[in-house]
C-alpha cells in the first residue's frame, strides 16, 4: 500500500536536490533546472494529498504551480539571455554589480 | 510472479522514484548543461508517471506536455543560444555554506515532520473515485477538474492568466537587444 508518506519522502529528497542545486551550483542554467525540482516536488506533493483527502484542490493547485514555473522559465531563461549579452557568461557569481 | 502482481504498485512506485531521484542527482551532478537538461527531462517525465499512480490523469499529461515539451524545449534553446562550451569553467560554491545548510536542514526536518504527521493523521482513505466525479457522478479526471476550474476557482484561474501575461511581455523586455544592455552602461538610451 503507497500512501502520502511514501510521496511526502520522495518529494522530500527531489526537494533538498533542488535546494542544494540552486546552493551549490553556480551556473545559472543548472540552479534554473534545480528550481524546476523544487516546483515537482512540490507538485508530487499536492498530488499526493489531493488522493490521500479525496479533494480536487490539490490538482487544481499543481495546475497554477505549473503555470507559475512556467511563467518562471521563461523570465529566468530572459535573464540568462540578457546575463550573456552582458557579462558572456552564466556564471551567478559574475552578476554582483547590486552588492553593496 | 505472484509476488509480483500482488504487488504491481508498490514494486512501481519504488522502482519510478529510484528513477526519479536518480534523474534529479543527474542534473546536480552532470558537468555538461545538456546532459543535465535531459537527465531533468527524465525526471519530468518520471513525476509524470507517478502523478498517474495518484489518479492524477490530466496533471500527468500536463507535466509531460509543458515541461516535457514546453519548459525543456526552452532550456534546451537556451543552452544552444549561449554556446556553454565557450564559457569559463564553472566554480562551485561551498565556502562558508556550512551554518546556513544546518539551519536549512532543521527548518526542512521541522517542515517534513509536519507533513509526515499530517500525512499519517490525514481524514479519509482515497481511493481515487472522488477525483474523476462531480457531485457524486463518475465522468473522469479531466472533466471534473474542469468543472470545479471554472466554478469554484475561476477567480484564481483569471488571475494565474494575468500572470502568464505579465511572464510573457517580462521574457520579451528581458530579450530585447537594447541599446543600454549592448554598451553594458545603465544610463545610455536608445
Amino acid at each position: 500500500m503507497i500512501g502520502a508518506t511514501h510521496y511526502v519522502v520522495l518529494s522530500l529528497i527531489l526537494f533538498c536536490l533542488g535546494l542544494v542545486g540552486v546552493m551549490m551550483r553556480r551556473n545559472f542554467i543548472t540552479v534554473l533546472m534545480s528550481l524546476e525540482l523544487m516546483f515537482n516536488a512540490v507538485n508530487l506533493n499536492l498530488i499526493a494529498f489531493s488522493f490521500r483527502l479525496s479533494d480536487l484542490a490539490g490538482q487544481v493547485l499543481a495546475i497554477f504551480v505549473i503555470t507559475v514555473a512556467a511563467a518562471e522559465a521563461a523570465i529566468g531563461l530572459g535573464l540568462i539571455i540578457a546575463l550573456v549579452r552582458l557579462k558572456d557568461t552564466v556564471d551567478l557569481d559574475q552578476a554582483d554589480e547590486m552588492r553593496g | 510472479m505472484e509476488f509480483l502482481i500482488a504487488n504491481f504498485v508498490e514494486i512501481l512506485f519504488y522502482c519510478l522514484a529510484v528513477l526519479t531521484v536518480a534523474g534529479g542527482i543527474g542534473v546536480l551532478l552532470f558537468k555538461s548543461p545538456v546532459h543535465a537538461a535531459l537527465s531533468l527531462l527524465f525526471t519530468f517525465v518520471l513525476v509524470g508517471a507517478l502523478f498517474l499512480l495518484r489518479h492524477a490523469e490530466l496533471l500527468a499529461a500536463v507535466q509531460v506536455l509543458v515541461y516535457g515539451g514546453g519548459i525543456m524545449v526552452l532550456f534546451l534553446f537556451v543552452i544552444m543560444l549561449v554556446n556553454v562550451k565557450s564559457l569559463a569553467a564553472e566554480q562551485v560554491f561551498m565556502s562558508g555554506i556550512a551554518p546556513l545548510a544546518v539551519v536549512g536542514g532543521v527548518l526542512l526536518g521541522v517542515l517534513i515532520a509536519f507533513g509526515l504527521v499530517f500525512g499519517v493523521l490525514a481524514s479519509g482513505h482515497g481511493d481515487g473515485t472522488a477525483l474523476r466525479s462531480v457531485d457524486g457522478e463518475e465522468i473522469g479526471n479531466t472533466e471534473a477538474i474542469g468543472a470545479i476550474l471554472y466554478t469554484k476557482y475561476l477567480v484564481p484561474f483569471e488571475v494565474v492568466s494575468v500572470v502568464l501575461l505579465v511572464a510573457m511581455i517580462g521574457a520579451i523586455v528581458f530579450g530585447r537587444r537594447s541599446a543600454a544592455l549592448e554598451t553594458g552602461g545603465g544610463g545610455g538610451g536608445p
